[in-house]
C-alpha cells in the first residue's frame, strides 16, 4: 500500500500516527454511548408505529394505554405544536418543518410503515411495550406506492394532497409526488451528440439502502421543572439536535442541551432526529427522565435509509477517445417527505469529466417509504454507479483502456462542471495516474469468469461553522474543547492540528467532544467536514494560545511581544539567544503571571476541496449460482492532506465496504404494499469479514490551498465507485453487465439467461 | 414480553414433568439461539421456559463401530465439530455444524434446537436425513423413535406431541465405501440463511465404479426437508459419472417446490436444487473414494 504524496510541506505531528485519544476507553469498552446513559428514576419510551404504508388517521385513542399500571404518559401528535411552515438547516440540507414534525409523529395520515404514531413511557420497557398495544388507532387505509417510476405515474396514489411539483422556482398546479425538478445544462446537447462516433445510452436502477450503522438511534430526555431541558443522544450534530427540537417543540435554544454521547456510527443517518423530541416530550409530560431506544426493526422502518433512484445515463464520445456530451435523467425516492439527494447526485455525476456538452435533470419524488436521509455522499452513489457504467462501456465499445479513457477526459483544475462550479486545485487525474501505477493494476488477473473492473467518484466536501477551544495546563499540555461528534477519528485528527502549531505532541493535545452548552455552534460531523473545518477552528485556537502565551513571555521578560518568537516549542526574543522559555516552563508559570491562558476560535472556511476516487475491483463470479466473490480491492484517494493516514485508510476501507455491500446485497426487500420484508441483519445483507477481501489503499496528496495544511475531507468518496467498479468487473468476468443494483447472485443468474 | 418462569430440570423426567404441566405456555431451551431470538421479536408468549442443557443425556457425544454416533439433543455445535471421531467418520454432520451461524452461536446451538425449530432451511437437517438418523423422543407416553425425514411436519412444526422431548439423535456407523457431503447457498460467505441446500449420501460399489445406493435431502425448497427419494433412486445401480449425477440433480429439480421470497424465487432455488445436489454428490463421491472434501 504505496502511498503517493505529492504534498511538499513537511509537518512534524500531521501525517502521523499516534494512538487515538479515545482508543483505550472504545476497546476496553467503557466508552459510554446513548444506550449506555441512565439516571435515578428514568422511564422508559416506546413509540407505536404504523402498520401500514399509507392510511388516513381517524382517531387515536390513547385512555387504555393510559389506564394500564406502569404508564406514565402517553403522546400523539397533538402534543406537539402545529408547526409553521417553514425550512430548517441540518447542514446537509434543508427540511421543510412541518413535514420534519410530521415525521416526528404522523398527525393527519400515516406515511410509511413504520412511522410514529404514538409514544408512551412507562416504568420498564415491557410495560410500555404492553401499553402500545392497548392504543386504539382508526386507520383508513389507502393505497400506497412505493417505487419511483409508479409514484411519477398519473394516477398515482398521492401521499400530500398539497405537494405541487417546485420545477426552478415555478410551481405546479395539480397534486403531484414530484415535489421538485431540476436542471443542470452546458454547451449544446446536440452539437456534442452530433460530434461523438459512440453513444451509449442504458437506463439503470438501484434499490433502498440503509446507513447500518451497529448502533441503534436512543435520546434520553430530561425536562426539569425549571423548564431546563437536557437531552442525551446518540448524534452527528448536537447543535443540530438543539435547533430540531427547538423548532419542532417550539422551544428556546437556550433552554435546550444537547449531550453528545459516544456514537455507534452515523453515516449521515444521524444529522437528522427521531426519539430527541420525543424523549423531551414524554418527560414533559410526566416529570420523569425518559429513554427511549430502537430496535433494529425500527431503524430500518422509520429511519432515513438512502433513496432508490431510476435513472437513465446518455453519452457520446469520439474515435479518438474524448468524451463529448452527457445527458442524464435522475429520479430519486425522497421517503415519505420531499428532500432527497437528486440535487448532490445531479452535480456529482459527471463531476470527474471535462465534457463540454451536457444536461442533467434530477427528480424529487415521495413515495411511501421513510423519510430518506443522509448517507455517505448523498446521491453520488447512485448516479455514480450509471455514469461509470457508462463510461466503461463506452471505453470498451472504442477498445480503449478504462484508465486510459478516464485520464484522457479527466476534469482538472479550470474545468468547468455541468452544473456551473469551475474547479480550483484537484486530484481527479492524480488518483487515475496512481490507480495506473499501482500494484493492483499492473498485476495480472487470470482464470475463467474472472474480471477486473474500475470507476471513479466525487464528492464536493462542506465547509461551515466549528468552534474550539484550547487551555493551557501547568504542565504545558493542553485541553481542547470541541463540538464535532467523533464518528470517524476526528479527536486524533482535530488535536494533531493543534499539536503542530503548539509544537506539542499529539498525546499532550486532550480532545473532548462537549455539550450544547460547554462549545460554540459547531455544525454536523458530515460532508467530510469535520477534519477540515473544526481542523480549522483546532488550528485557529492554537494560534490564539501562542499569541498570547508570546505577549505573556513579552510581559516577564519585558520585551515587545512583536519580538517574541516560537519555534521548536521554545519561546525566545529576536536579537537575543539568551533568552528562551520552553512552551512548559512558561504553562507553570501563568497563573502568576497574569492567569491562565484560553485561546478560542470559531470558523465558517468557504475554500473545502473536492475529493476524488479511483477504485479497482477484482471479481469471480460463480455462473452456476451468480455468486460474486470480490477477489482483490484497491481503493485510490486524494485526501489533500492525511492528518491521520491509518484513519483515512480506515475511511476509504469503511467506505468502499459500505459502497460493496450496496453494490452485492443489501437492499429493503419491499412487498407491493408496502412492508419491508427483511428488517433484520440477517436478511438485509451487509458484508461481513468473510465476505471481502483486505482493501488496499492507496492515499494521494493534492494538498487544498483552501486549508492550512492542505486538508480536503475523506469520509465520503470512497462509497462512490464500488458499485460502478463491481459491475464493470462482473462485465469482464462474465459478459453481462449489470444495471439494477443490488447484483445479488439471483439477480446475476437471470441477467446470465440462466434461470 | 411477558414475565416467565425459568427452570432447569436435572433428568428427562423431570423435564416431561414440567412441559406436560404447562402444556403450550411451556418451551424447551437448549441454546436458545432460535428461542430467545423468537420470543423477543414478539413471535409468541410464554409461561415457562425448561432449559434442558443440565439433563445428562441430552448432552451425551458417543461413537461406537457396531452402534454408530449418539448425539444429545442439547450437544453444541462446537462439541460435534471438534470431536475427532465425529470429523472421522461423519464429515458431512461437521459440514452442517461448522456453518450454523458464527462462532459464538456455535457454542451454543444445538442439533436438536435446529431440528426442532423445524425451518425448511435449518443446516444440520439435510445431513441428519442423509446420513439416516432418527429421532429418539421421550414423552408422557412412551419413548419412541422417528427418522429425521418424518420429523419436521410444516415450517416451525414436527411430530412432537404436548410434553415431549428430543433426546438425542442416532445415527447408524457409516456403510464401508460410503460418503456424504453437505453444502448451502448463500448470497454471503457466512451467517446466512440457506437458500437451498443439499445433504447428500452415496455408497459406492466395491470396485469403486458405480453407485449402489443414495441419499438425497433439499432444504428451502418446500415447507419442510424435503427427502427426495427419487434422486436416490436415480442413482441406484448407475456407474459414477457426470451423466448419473446430472440424473439425480434433474431430479432434485423436479422434486423443488419452492416459493418467491425475499431470499429468492422459485427459479433460482429450483436451479440451485440441482447445482447443489450435483456439487454435493461429487464431494460424497470424492469422500466414499477417501478424498479429502472441504466444507465450504
Ligand atoms: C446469528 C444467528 C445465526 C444463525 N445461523 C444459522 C445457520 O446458519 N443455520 C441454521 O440452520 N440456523 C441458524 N441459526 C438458528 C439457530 O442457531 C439454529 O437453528 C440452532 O441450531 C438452534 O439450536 P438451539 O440449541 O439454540 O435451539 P433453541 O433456540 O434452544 O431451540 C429451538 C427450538 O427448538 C425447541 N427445542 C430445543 N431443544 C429441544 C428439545 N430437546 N426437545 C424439544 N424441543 C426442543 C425449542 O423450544 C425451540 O422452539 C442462527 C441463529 C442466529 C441467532
Amino acid at each position: 500500500m504505496a502511498n503517493k504524496v505529492l504534498v511538499r510541506q513537511e509537518f512534524k505531528v500531521v501525517g502521523t500516527r499516534p494512538i487515538r485519544h479515545d482508543g483505550t476507553d472504545k476497546v476496553t469498552g467503557r466508552a459510554l454511548y446513548g444506550g449506555d446513559f441512565s439516571l435515578p428514576g428514568m422511564l422508559y419510551g416506546k413509540v407505536l408505529r404504523s402498520p401500514h404504508a399509507h392510511a388516513r388517521i381517524l382517531s387515536i385513542d390513547t385512555s387504555a394505554a393510559e389506564a394500564l399500571p406502569g404508564v406514565r404518559g402517553v403522546v400523539t401528535a397533538k402534543d406537539l405544536p402545529r408547526p409553521e411552515e417553514g425550512i430548517a438547516d441540518v447542514g446537509e440540507g434543508a427540511v421543510n418543518l412541518r413535514f420534519l414534525s410530521d415525521n416526528i409523529l404522523a398527525s393527519n395520515k400515516a406515511l410509511y410503515k413504520g412511522h410514529a404514531v404514538a409514544a408512551v413511557a412507562a416504568v420498564d420497557a415491557h410495560t410500555a411495550e404492553a401499553a402500545l398495544a392497548l392504543i386504539k388507532v382508526d386507520y383508513q387505509v389507502l393505497p400506497a406506492v412505493v417505487n419511483v417510476r409508479e409514484a411519477m405515474k398519473e394516477g398515482a396514489p398521492i401521499l400530500h394532497e398539497s405537494l405541487r411539483t417546485d420545477a426552478q422556482g415555478q410551481k405546479g398546479t395539480t397534486p403531484t409526488n414530484i415535489a421538485s425538478r431540476i436542471q443542470f445544462a452546458k454547451g449544446t446537447l446536440e452539437q456534442g451528440f452530433a460530434q461523438a462516433d459512440v453513444v451509449v445510452e442504458r437506463e439503470f436502477e438501484t434499490a433502498t439502502v440503509h446507513q447500518g450503522y451497529i448502533e441503534p438511534h436512543n435520546a434520553t430526555g430530561l425536562w426539569s421543572s425549571d423548564g431546563q431541558v437536557t437531552i442525551w443522544c446518540s448524534t452527528q450534530g448536537a447543535f443540530t439536535v438543539r435547533d430540531l427540537v427547538s423548532q419542532i417543540l417550539r422551544y428556546p435554544v437556550s433552554k435546550i442541551k444537547v449531550v453528545p454521547m459516544e456514537i455507534g456510527g452515523g453515516f449521515g443517518g444521524k444529522t437528522v432526529v427521531y426519539l430527541e423530541p420525543l424523549a423531551a416530550l414524554l418527560s414533559r409530560k410526566t416529570g420523569k427522565p425518559v429513554k427511549l431506544v430502537m430496535t433494529r426493526t425500527e431503524v430500518f422502518e422509520g429511519t432515513g435509509p438512502t433513496p432508490a433512484a431510476s435513472m437513465k445515463v446518455k453519452m457520446g464520445a469520439t474515435r479518438e477517445g474524448k468524451l463529448t456530451a452527457a445527458e442524464a435523467s435522475f429520479a430519486f425516492e425522497a421517503g415519505a417527505y420531499p428532500g432527497s439527494a437528486v440535487g448532490a447526485g445531479c452535480m456529482c455525476a459527471f463531476a470527474p469529466y471535462d465534457i463540454e456538452h451536457g444536461k442533467i435533470d434530477g427528480y424529487d419524488v415521495v413515495v411511501n417509504k421513510p423519510k430518506a436521509a443522509a448517507y455517505r455522499a448523498p446521491g453520488a452513489t447512485q448516479t455514480g454507479f450509471a455514469v461509470e457504467s457508462v463510461v466503461d462501456e463506452l471505453a470498451e465499445k472504442l477498445g480503449l483502456d478504462p484508465i486510459a479513457f478516464r485520464m484522457k477526459n479527466s476534469a482538472r483544475e479550470g474545468t468547468r462542471r455541468i452544473d456551473g462550479p469551475i474547479f480550483g486545485v484537484i486530484g481527479a487525474l492524480d488518483c487515475l495516474e496512481a490507480a495506473r501505477a499501482s500494484d493492483h493494476w499492473s498485476s495480472r488477473l487470470e482464470g475463467p469468469n474472472r474480471g477486473r473492473g474500475v470507476a471513479s467518484g466525487f464528492w464536493f466536501n462542506i465547509g461551515l461553522q466549528s468552534s474550539c477551544t484550547i487551555s493551557v495546563n501547568a504542565d504545558g499540555t493542553v485541553n481542547l474543547v470541541e463540538g464535532s461528534a467523533d464518528i470517524g477519528g476526528t479527536r486524533a485528527s482535530i488535536a494533531m492540528q493543534a499539536a503542530e502549531v503548539l509544537c506539542l505532541r499529539a498525546e499532550e493535545v486532550k480532545p473532548t467532544v462537549a455539550d450544547t452548552d460547554s462549545i460554540g455552534y459547531t455544525q454536523v460531523t458530515g460532508g467530510s467536514r469535520t477534519t477540515f473545518a473544526t481542523g480549522w477552528a483546532a488550528y485557529e485556537a492554537a494560534h490564539d494560545v501562542l499569541r498570547q502565551m508570546k505577549e505573556r513571555v513579552a510581559k516577564i521578560w519585558e520585551a515587545n511581544p512583536a519580538d517574541v518568537t516560537y519555534e521548536e516549542g521554545v519561546f525566545g526574543v529576536k536579537g537575543d539567544p539568551k533568552m528562551q522559555m520552553a512552551f512548559r516552563e512558561l504553562a507553570g508559570k501563568l497563573n502568576h503571571t497574569g492567569g491562565p491562558i484560553v485561546g478560542r476560535a470559531t470558523v465558517d472556511p468557504k475554500g473545502q476541496g473536492g475529493a476524488f476516487a479511483t477504485h479497482i475491483a477484482d471479481v469471480e463470479v460463480d455462473p452456476e449460482t451468480g455468486k460474486v466473490k470480490v477477489l482483490r480491492y484497491t481503493t485510490v484517494q486524494d485526501a489533500g492532506k492525511a492528518v491521520h493516514p491509518s484513519y483515512v485508510e480506515g475511511q476509504m476501507q469503511g467506505g468502499a465496504v459500505q459502497g460493496i455491500g450496496w453494490a452485492l446485497n443489501e437492499e429493503y426487500f419491499m412487498t407491493p404494499g408496502g412492508t419491508m420484508a427483511n428488517t433484520s441483519f440477517l436478511d438485509y445483507r451487509m458484508p461481513t469479514t468473510l465476505d471481502l477481501p483486505m482493501i488496499e489503499t492507496v492515499i494521494v496528496e493534492v494538498a487544498n490551498p483552501g486549508h492550512p495544511f492542505g486538508v480536503r475531507g475523506v469520509g465520503e468518496v470512497p462509497i462512490v465507485p464500488p458499485p460502478a467498479a463491481l459491475a464493470n468487473a462482473i462485465r469482464r468476468a462474465v459478459g453481462v453487465r449489470m444495471t439494477r443494483l443490488p447484483m445479488s447472485p439471483g439477480a446475476i443468474l437471470k441477467e446470465m439467461g440462466t434461470v | 414480553m411477558n414475565d416467565f418462569e425459568y427452570r432447569a430440570p436435572a433428568s428427562v423426567s423431570e423435564a416431561v414433568a414440567l412441559l406436560v404441566e404447562k402444556g403450550e405456555r411451556a418451551r424447551v431451551l437448549a441454546g436458545g439461539t432460535d428461542l430467545i431470538v423468537q420470543l423477543r421479536g414478539g413471535r409468541f408468549t410464554l409461561d415457562r421456559m425448561v432449559d434442558v442443557k443440565g439433563v445428562p443425556e441430552l448432552n451425551q457425544l458417543r461413537y461406537d463401530a457396531a452402534e454408530g454416533l449418539v448425539v444429545g439433543a442439547a450437544v453444541p455445535c462446537y462439541r460435534i465439530y471438534e470431536d475427532e471421531l465425529v470429523a472421522a467418520h461423519y464429515p458431512a454432520l461437521v459440514d452442517a455444524a461448522r456453518i450454523i451461524g458464527g462462532i459464538q452461536i456455535q457454542g451454543r446451538a444445538s442439533l436438536g434446537g435446529n431440528l426442532c425449530n423445524a425451518s425448511p432451511s435449518g443446516d444440520s437437517i439435510g445431513a441428519l436425513i442423509a446420513l439416516e438418523a432418527t429421532a429418539v423422543i421421550a414423552g408422557p407416553g412412551e419413548t419412541r423413535s422417528v427418522p429425521v425425514e418424518q420429523f419436521c411436519t410444516a415450517p416451525g412444526r414436527s411430530v412432537l406431541g404436548p410434553g415431549e422431548l428430543l433426546v438425542a439423535l442416532r445415527l447408524p456407523p457409516p456403510k464401508p465405501r460410503s460418503g456424504a457431503h453437505y453444502l448451502r447457498f448463500i448470497p454471503r460467505y457466512e451467517m446466512d440463511i440457506a437458500i437451498v441446500s443439499a445433504g447428500v449420501a452415496a455408497v459406492l460399489s466395491p470396485d469403486m465404479s458405480s453407485f449402489v445406493s443414495a441419499r438425497v435431502a433439499l432444504g428451502a425448497v418446500a415447507p419442510t426437508p424435503l427427502f427426495v427419494t427419487e434422486a436416490g433412486a436415480a442413482l441406484a445401480g448407475k456407474p459414477i459419472s457426470e451423466e448419473s449425477i446430472a440424473l439425480a440433480a434433474e431430479a432434485a429439480r423436479q422434486a423443488a417446490r419452492p416459493i418467491n421470497d425475499m431470499r429468492g424465487t422459485v427459479e433460482q432455488r429450483r436451479h440451485l436444487a440441482a447445482v447443489l445436489t450435483t456439487r454435493a454428490l461429487r464431494g460424497a463421491v470424492a469422500r466414499a473414494k477417501g478424498e479429502q472434501v472441504n466444507g465450504h
